[in-house]
């Protein structure tokens, strides 16, 4: 892995969509980007199974797709925006998802943003946490 | 002879879009959003623009993995608004300025900055939400605008520095167009937020109050500014403030700031906008 990509392990919490990512992840996020389309929706929702076996994508891939486990699919190289897609598909909006991935409920969750949002302070770096 | 005469930045969240298109702008979560881009409108209205460029970034809408543009010109008569799931925005579609457009490619391309063209595109949220915010809801925008994509999706993303060279050839550009026109330049994103992983809700006032000052303050310091510290300081989808130093590139070292606003939130985001005008010469 490039020094590049290395130094952001350092953050918490984060997956940042690289080259590694992008790789492991094409055939997850292209399974997403099928779901632009409204028949495209309607069929993965008649057999979300069956129509996961149309893309090349690990059986783990598929397994976190079925839980809608996020932040299982993001580290098997799911991007944000492409993942999405599939909240939109279920009908649940990016702050839903947000809520998701961060284990709170999404009352608690629009309420930490009203009061501010998530603070800085002692989430910018793993070293800094265990220092 | 074209010129550019002011630059805006504004963040591009889409619930913003969604809040305007449902009816809920008087609600009391989105009342102060709106609010805060009062000003802007009627700024526009009387510095009426005759062409916008508008840099932005596509959210997996019409590039997939299948195709990442670092930096793209829509060169088109006209963008329709993107389905992302939910149906296309009730907006105008966009009509673009192909002539000046295509001009802008050859200079940049000519100039070292190797523009991928792009003659069809619908546009997302990224690019009709601060369309929305600037104009309102018309019946149809009232100038051309000019998309210019910025990948900030895959990484890496342009360095900052390197968006900020990319406004300063565009405004080489513009200048060299023969018609005369009154150009502005529009940069979207930002500001702090973090939308994956268990960091999601991620925002760092201080930081985004510092980006704010230094695009008249230190704009090459800004530019500086490495891949490593958006994520750590403005949250992994903060990334998107480099698309602002292309607005920034692209106006004179000595513009000055006439209005700014920030809050937080909408939806998982700081919300930032801010106009900065050239000096009349």
């Amino acid at each position: 892995m490039s020094e590049y990509s290395k130094a952001f392990e350092d953050i918490p919490g984060t997956v940042v969509f690289d080259a590694t990512q992008s790789r492991i992840g094409y055939h997850l996020n292209m399974f997403c980007m099928s779901l632009m389309k409204a028949d495209a929706r309607a069929a993965f929702k008649a057999d979300e199974a069956g129509y996961l076996r149309r893309f090349p994508m690990t059986d783990a891939q598929r397994a976190a797709v079925l839980a809608r486990d996020y932040n299982g699919m993001i580290a098997q190289g799911g991007n944000i925006y492409f993942l999405a897609k599939i909240g939109a598909t279920d009908g649940f909006s990016f702050q839903n998802l947000a809520s998701k991935m961060t284990g709170m409920t999404e009352e608690a969750y629009r309420n930490m943003m009203i009061a501010g949002g998530r603070s800085p302070e002692g989430n910018r770096s793993k070293k800094e946490q265990n220092g | 002879m074209a010129d550019i005469v002011a630059g805006i930045a504004t963040s591009h969240v889409p619930a913003i879009g969604a809040a305007l298109d449902l009816g809920k702008t008087g609600e009391p979560y989105w009342q102060p959003v709106f609010k805060g881009y009062e000003f802007v409108k009627g700024w526009l209205a009387e510095q009426k623009p005759d062409v916008i460029i508008l840099v932005y970034n596509d959210h997996a809408s019409a590039f997939s993995l299948e195709l990442i543009p670092t930096f793209a010109i829509g060169c088109a008569e006209s963008f329709a608004p993107a389905d992302e799931g939910w149906g296309p925005r009730p907006v105008p579609v966009v009509q673009g300025h192909p002539e000046l457009a295509w001009h802008i490619a050859q200079a940049l391309i000519l100039d070292e900055i190797d523009m991928t063209i792009v003659n069809k595109m619908d546009v997302d949220h990224g690019l009709t939400v601060p369309l929305s915010l600037l104009f309102g809801q018309p019946q149809s925008w009232p100038c051309p605008v000019i998309p210019l994509a910025v990948n900030v999706v895959q990484y890496p993303p342009p360095t900052g520095n390197r968006c900020y060279q990319l406004g300063k050839a565009i405004r080489r550009a513009v200048a060299s167009f023969e018609p005369d026109l009154k150009v502005m330049i529009v940069g979207t994103g930002g500001m702090s937020h973090q939308l994956q992983g268990p960091r999601a809700g991620f925002i760092n006032t201080p930081f985004d109050t510092a980006f704010l000052d230094g695009l008249t303050r230190d704009p090459v310091g800004l530019s500086k500014i490495p891949h490593i510290e958006y994520v750590r300081e403005a949250g992994s989808e903060g990334i998107e403030l480099v698309m602002w130093l292309v607005m920034r590139g692209a106006l004179a070292d000595d513009a000055k700031e006439v209005h700014r606003f920030y809050h937080v939130p909408a939806s998982n985001s700081a919300v930032g906008h801010i106009i900065l005008q050239n000096p009349k010469e």
